[in-house]
């Protein structure tokens, strides 16, 4: 678990971060939502130690990150992983390098045992024959999925993302979302995870914040978000007239006052 | 004012990357891959530019050398001494500066720019320490080298350009070689690589690693650094000759 209490945080004159408090959950995925400035990847940077906040504490599993020195640091780093936007693979290793990387620095395990856990993590985040290519010889899904392996590869109890699915397809979005889900359930891993796509917020959201101009505006579950009354929620999920129309029908459905007879020509006008 | 600021986050930047490595086995293959970059990559340009040279030298002393009472052997020991003491050192450690000094700004720049430091940094690693000192490390170790290959084959050139232009003997030449020789000017040389080898990795390191912005900025972060460790580089040929000579 993550404890985030009042954290400030500014560059120059601009305050970016402005006294956000947030618990974040073990063996959930707990998701930052927020228009393009709202802080949040400030926000993923300084509860990884990135950017070292102005004032608040942040605190892993009892022990405050921000009062830590250097060493102590480094040792709960050990136990983050991170998917990056970009991915964030090294462009001069192979697959099988970049995902043993992290071993090859923190263990001394043979290199038998250390190909063996690649592979474990390589197949359980479906990768197979990929082994021996190098970054630029995958796809973009695959990338993502080479950086949850590298992140995962540890057994971390924390794993940050970083807009997991910026860049990728509909479909191969979804796959990366259930990725993500499965191994923080499964290894009850306390996941942050960064994102613009309602996809996932409807998916994977357990728990939601939605920042605003660097404040927490709302917090709730997947569940809640769409019922919510916070106007500015409101307007970021519902940006289109399709969605805004969508949620109108779903109410009038739950409400039982729906037209069985319509159609998607009546909500695309 | 400017100056001061990146002179002072240079100086962060050295004192950060000295800390215990976290796995001594990693940091030597680094070492060992920079080693070969940095080495083996820039030994085919040091080999052609030093031969050129040391024949270039050896033409040009002989078409200034007019005087009837000269001996012919007088070239090879002006050749020596010139090769040793500025083409060797000096010249190879600029070009090397473009070549060396522009992979490294952009190396990491390009790591800086993806997110590949910020990776590294969450994964517990002393990115100064794992990225740049191997870097530097290898630098002081194989731009010496280079530097004494170079003088070598700069020597040599000349010898073969000297007897290919009919302007002296292999014989004359051996000989005005072996005479008048200073050992001082192996060591000026090599006190000269070690300075600049230092300037070449240190400064592209410093602008590749402090990269803000995108691909614009890493070309820019690599020309800078080349621009920079040159003048650096001659700078301080100036005053280690006035200090040492």
């Amino acid at each position: 678990m993550i404890e985030v209490k009042n954290i400030r945080k500014g560059f120059g004159d601009k305050i970016v971060i402005d006294d956000v408090s947030a618990v974040m959950e073990a063996g959930k995925c707990n998701l930052i939502i927020g228009s393009s400035g709202s802080g949040k990847t400030v926000f993923m940077k300084c509860l990884v130690g990135l950017f070292k906040p102005d004032s608040g504490h942040i605190i892993y599993h009892g022990d405050d990150f921000t009062a830590m020195d250097d060493k102590q640091r480094k040792e709960i780093r050990k136990e983050i992983g991170m998917l990056f936007q970009g991915s964030a693979l090294f462009d001069s290793l192979t697959v099988e390098q970049n995902v043993m990387f992290p071993l090859d620095m923190f263990t001394d395990w043979t290199l038998a045992e250390k190909k063996q856990r690649v592979n474990e993590v390589l197949k359980r985040v479906e990768l197979v024959d990929t082994n021996k290519k190098f970054p630029s010889e995958i796809s973009g899904g695959m990338k993502k999925r080479v950086g949850i392996a590298r992140a995962i590869v540890l057994n971390p109890k924390y794993l940050f993302c970083d807009e997991p699915n910026s860049g990728l397809d509909p479909q191969t979005s979804l796959v990366i979302d259930k990725l993500i889900k499965e191994l923080t359930l499964e290894f009850n891993i306390t996941t942050v995870i960064n994102t613009h796509d309602m996809n996932s917020v409807m998916e994977i959201g357990d728990k939601i914040m939605y920042m605003y101009k660097g404040k927490k505006e709302w917090e709730g579950t997947n569940k809640e978000i769409i019922f919510s009354k916070n106007q500015r929620l409101n307007e970021f999920i519902f940006a289109s007239e399709f969605l805004r129309d969508a949620k109108d029908m779903r109410m009038l459905e739950q409400a039982g006052k729906i037209d069985e007879n319509r159609n998607m020509d009546d909500m695309i006008k | 004012m400017k100056f001061f600021t990146e002179f002072g986050r240079y100086i962060l930047m050295l004192k950060g990357m000295i800390s215990k490595p976290e796995n001594r086995k990693v940091y030597w293959k680094e070492f060992m891959h920079q080693c070969n970059d940095i080495g083996i990559g820039s030994l085919g340009i040091v080999v052609i530019i030093s031969v050129f040279i040391g024949a270039v030298s050896t033409l040009q002393t002989a078409y200034q050398m007019v005087s009837p009472v000269i001996p012919k052997a007088t070239i090879a020991q002006i050749v020596r001494d010139t090769v040793l003491l500025e083409f060797a050192p000096t010249l190879v450690c600029i070009v090397l500066a473009g070549v060396v000094g522009s992979k490294i700004a952009s190396e990491l720049g390009n790591m800086r720019v993806s997110e590949q430091i910020d990776a590294l940094e969450i994964m517990g690693i002393n990115t100064k320490t794992y990225l740049i000192m191997p870097k530097i490390l290898a630098a002081l170790l194989v731009i010496p080298m280079l530097v004494a290959i170079s003088a070598t084959l700069g020597i040599w050139g000349g010898r073969v350009a000297g007897e290919a232009a009919g302007i002296l003997s292999t014989t004359d030449f051996d000989k005005g070689l072996l005479s008048a020789f200073l050992p001082y000017n192996v060591f000026f040389a090599m006190v000269k690589a070690y300075v600049f080898s230092f300037i070449i990795s240190s400064v592209p390191a410093f602008y590749g690693y402090h990269v803000e912005g995108g691909a614009l900025e890493i070309g820019r972060a690599s020309t800078k650094s080349v621009v920079v460790s040159c003048v650096l580089i001659l700078f301080a040929d100036y005053v280690l000759a006035a200090l040492l000579l």
